[in-house]
């Protein structure tokens, strides 16, 4: 790999990183705030995070 | 990308669909719609057995309030039957008790009726001998003290001694 | 005060062995440790892709030559004609097999027809030029898959067969599976899909699952064989899920793509929007299994590369403390790679009920 594409995959993998981060984080305080809410939560999380990985994929398959 | 197109093997992929395909078709009719159906049935039977002894309960405890109800009434009818026979029963001690004590009262009355006409009669008949006996005696009696005149006399001037006119 | 000292000695000393180690074997034997690593390189990627031999272990003799314990699988190629030949005669790319008029040679774990003398010509990225025949092999892959068919076939048609026996009570091994199926119809069909039609995509989704559960596990055992971290194999996983969305697809699923406002707008309002919108929909129909096959694939690729590298580690280090560490962080991996067997099975079960939900949506519009 030239150096340009792995910048960009690392930039790809820092993207990526963030949203599911900061996804996770989100349904931990939403559990936290409604723990009765725990299943749907937590499906709602792994669909938002699927797509994010996705899309993570998707560009780094690309370069 | 083209690392993963290089990759892709066409084979792998005929084959992989053949088996997966072929498998979904004979689980889908050996295996899923048996067990899926085994657990929906086990579902519904569970239901139904809920739901009927949910009802069944319902009628025990309407059968257990009838049976209370029932119950309540007999008592009911029992005290108001119990009540009654106290005071029939007090009526009718009473009622023996007035008329024995009127009979007693009237017993006691003709009883004390009759000793008095007894003792009136025997009075009377007491009086009668009494005055005959006295009679008969008074006439012994005289005829013995006027044998001779002189006592006569005497017994003459004795009563007008005793007279004494004054 | 003497424990914290003896403390710090160990903590220092861990330190020296942990950077002198590999440093040390390097200034050794600097071009033998670089032989291994390359080798230990190609071994990985020859074990991520297929093969034409069910491999248990190979090993190098002492004179030289490397041995392969392992079954042959039969080689089927369509090359004018059918030619079908036993995976035992390519020898592991040594060897040229003659079938009919034509010669073949494996290369880099691919199938070339060749001349006589087993020649391949490589371009300048170094691929081979020569013409690669449509193959049609029972590979290692091709193998495996057939082996969790069967196993699941008469796992799951035992347990239907116990609910049959014992009056809709599973008994067994069924007591383990009966929960998972439950899962999947209540927490993955059901609120996805939806009360009315979950029902048809039902055995979709179990099968689907457990296929790839246990090709995850399989990939785990020490045969090792990365079938799901191969492209081939989610991209005919995907492809079901695209083909049953898109063609179970109610008339509302269509409605969105292609008028996804509705009538909310008026029609000359729309058109700026749709010029952008529909292309956006149309290529999402394309990207939700794209993004399926590739997230199975990466991860269980990646899955693999790791602890397999792990594992290479050990050769690497070959001192008293770097062996231990690898082999621990190994350990540790691949108790991780379990959950991720699972998890993986279940998001592609998860996000293929959802899609199949977006396809059987029946509302009021809006």
């Amino acid at each position: 790999m030239e150096i340009p594409v792995m910048v960009g995959a690392g930039l790809v993998v820092i993207g990526v990183g963030m949203g599911i981060g900061r996804i996770g984080g989100s349904a931990m305080e939403a559990i936290g705030r409604q723990p009765d809410a725990y299943g749907k939560i937590q499906t709602a999380m792994l669909i938002a995070a699927a797509l994010v990985e996705g899309i993570g994929f998707a560009a780094l398959f690309a370069v | 990308m083209e690392k993963l197109i290089g990759e892709f093997s066409l084979g792998l992929f005929f084959w992989q669909s053949l088996i997966f395909i072929g498998l979904f078709f004979l689980l889908k009719k050996f295996a899923w719609k048996p067990i899926l159906d085994a657990v929906n049935e086990r579902e519904t039977s569970i239901k139904d057995a809920l739901a009927s002894a949910e009802a069944a309960r319902n009628e025990m405890e309407s059968l257990q309030s009838d049976n209370q109800r029932i119950l309540k009434e007999a008592r009911a009818e029992k005290e108001t039957l119990l009540k009654e026979a106290r005071i029939t029963r007090s009526e009718l001690i009473n009622g023996a008790k007035e008329e024995a004590q009127m009979e007693a009262q009237k017993i006691l009355a003709q009883a004390q009726e009759a000793i008095q006409n007894e003792k009136r009669a025997a009075v009377i008949e007491l009086r009668e001998q009494v005055g005959s006996i006295a009679m008969e005696i008074a006439e012994k009696v005289l005829q013995k003290e006027l044998e001779s005149n002189d006592k006569q006399l005497q017994l003459v001037e004795q009563l007008l001694k005793d007279t004494n006119l004054k | 005060m003497p424990t914290t000292l003896n403390k710090f000695y160990s903590v220092f000393l861990f330190t020296i062995a942990l950077f002198s180690a590999p440093y040390t074997l390097e200034a050794k034997e600097s071009e033998a440790s670089g032989d291994l690593k390359t080798e230990i390189k190609e071994y990985i990627s020859h074990h991520l892709q297929d093969a034409y031999d069910f491999s248990l272990f190979s090993y190098t003799n002492d004179s030289g030559e490397h041995v392969y314990i392992g079954i042959p699988l039969p080689v089927i190629l369509w090359d004018n004609g059918l030619h079908v030949f036993s995976s035992s005669k390519l020898h592991h790319g040594e060897d040229v097999v003659q079938s009919g008029d034509y010669f073949y040679k494996l290369d880099h774990s691919k199938i070339y027809r060749t001349d006589a003398a087993g020649t391949i010509n490589y371009d300048e990225s170094h691929h081979a030029t020569n013409v690669a025949p449509l193959d049609f092999s029972i590979t290692k892959g091709v193998t495996s898959m057939l082996l969790i068919a069967i196993l699941m076939f008469f796992l799951f048609k035992g347990l239907a067969k116990t609910y049959a026996a014992n009056g809709g009570v599973p008994a067994g091994i069924g007591r383990f599976f009966e929960p998972i199926v439950l899962y999947i119809r209540d927490d993955i069909a059901r609120p996805n899909i939806g009360e009315k039609k979950y029902g048809k995509y039902m055995s979709f989704l179990l099968t689907v699952f457990f296929f790839i559960w246990f090709l995850n596990m399989l990939g785990l055992t020490p045969l090792g064989v990365n079938v799901t971290g191969n492209i081939a194999v989610t991209f005919g996983l995907a492809l079901l899920t695209f083909v049953i969305t898109n063609f179970t697809g109610t008339k509302d699923y269509w409605l969105h793509i292609f008028d996804p406002l509705g009538s909310s707008m008026k029609w000359y309002a729309k058109i700026p929007l749709y010029i952008i919108l529909i292309p956006i929909e149309v290529l999402g129909i394309f990207i939700k299994p794209f993004s399926l096959l590739i997230r199975l694939y990466a991860n269980m690729q990646a899955g693999h590369i790791v602890l397999m590298s792990l594992i290479g580690l050990m050769f690497i280090f070959r001192s008293w403390l770097g062996s231990p560490l690898s082999f621990g962080l190994a350990f540790a991996i691949s108790i991780i790679e379990l959950l991720v067997a699972l998890l993986q099975a279940y998001i592609f079960t998860m996000l293929s009920a959802l899609y199949f939900g977006f396809a059987a949506e029946e509302h009021e519009h809006h």
